[in-house]
């Protein structure tokens, strides 16, 4: 006999935890992007919401974990006006326990040897996300946010 | 990261043969660019027609190339996808490269100029 339809997890919902590096980011990104509810977006929003999840990925990877390697485990679920994403690791905290502004330089008027070559991430993932919170929830990071 | 390069009297066209630059590989593209532009002509053009997926770290690193040709090499883009020509867009890094519609467009420019 199958297994009865678990009534708690919609089966839209999509959880995943892996080790937090940049390989491991990859491999799980290729992974979720052909899962519901990521492969039933238009070729548009897929692009924004791998490029939002490994920014995001890349950040707990880098920054979080930055001298040890440690897990994170991602929900996305569908709701009626976009995809709601939790990511969660076991990392250091936020600088000043807040999200990094992600600014750009007010002009790109500058020597080609100043241009910035980082500070973008942020950046991207406040343009395309909305509803983005941040909270230390004991030893935890929890973020949170909304893809079109 | 594998790369194909070009060499044409004024321009070197090196084509992207991965279909992602990402954090995997950002330093590793770094690299190889690093080494097929060396001793190169004037303009390089980055051909990304096959590139899918650039995120913050790839992004970084093309900006690095660029700045580490310095001033006697122009790095131009040809080719972006929908969500490469996206972060260029929302960085607003599309303002400091000149991008051709593909490569072809690209080295016809550099044999009228």
């Amino acid at each position: 006999m199958p297994p009865a339809p678990d009534q708690d997890s919609p089966p839209d919902d999509l959880h995943l935890t892996f080790l937090a590096t940049p390989v491991a980011v990859r491999d799980s990104l290729a992974q979720m992007m052909a899962l519901p509810p990521l492969c039933r977006l238009s070729a548009e929003s897929r692009g924004t919401a791998e490029l939002v999840l490994a920014e995001v990925l890349n950040n707990v990877a880098e920054h979080a974990y930055a001298d040890q390697s440690g897990p994170v485990s991602v929900t996305i679920r569908s709701t009626g006006h976009g995809l709601r994403c939790r990511v969660v690791d076991q990392g250091r905290a936020m600088p000043d326990g807040t999200l990094p502004p992600g600014r750009l330089l007010e002009s790109l008027e500058v020597p080609v040897t100043d241009l910035p070559e980082g500070g973008f991430g942020w950046h991207l993932i406040r343009s395309l996300t909305s509803e983005l919170s941040y909270a230390r929830v004991g030893d935890r990071n929890l973020l949170q946010f909304t893809l079109p | 990261m594998q790369l194909q390069t070009q060499t044409r009297p004024k321009v070197i066209s090196v084509t992207v043969i991965d279909d992602r630059i990402d954090a995997a590989t950002a330093i590793q593209f770094k690299e190889k660019m690093r080494e097929a532009t060396k001793n190169g002509p004037a303009r390089v053009v980055l051909d990304l027609a096959r590139v899918q997926f650039l995120d913050s770290s790839g992004l970084g690193a093309i900006v690095a190339v660029k700045k580490l040709l310095g001033p006697d090499q122009a790095l131009e883009l040809s080719g972006l996808t929908p969500t490469v020509e996206k972060v260029f867009r929302l960085t607003r890094m599309d303002s400091i490269f000149t991008i051709h519609p593909s490569v072809e467009v690209a080295v016809s420019h550099a044999a009228s100029a």
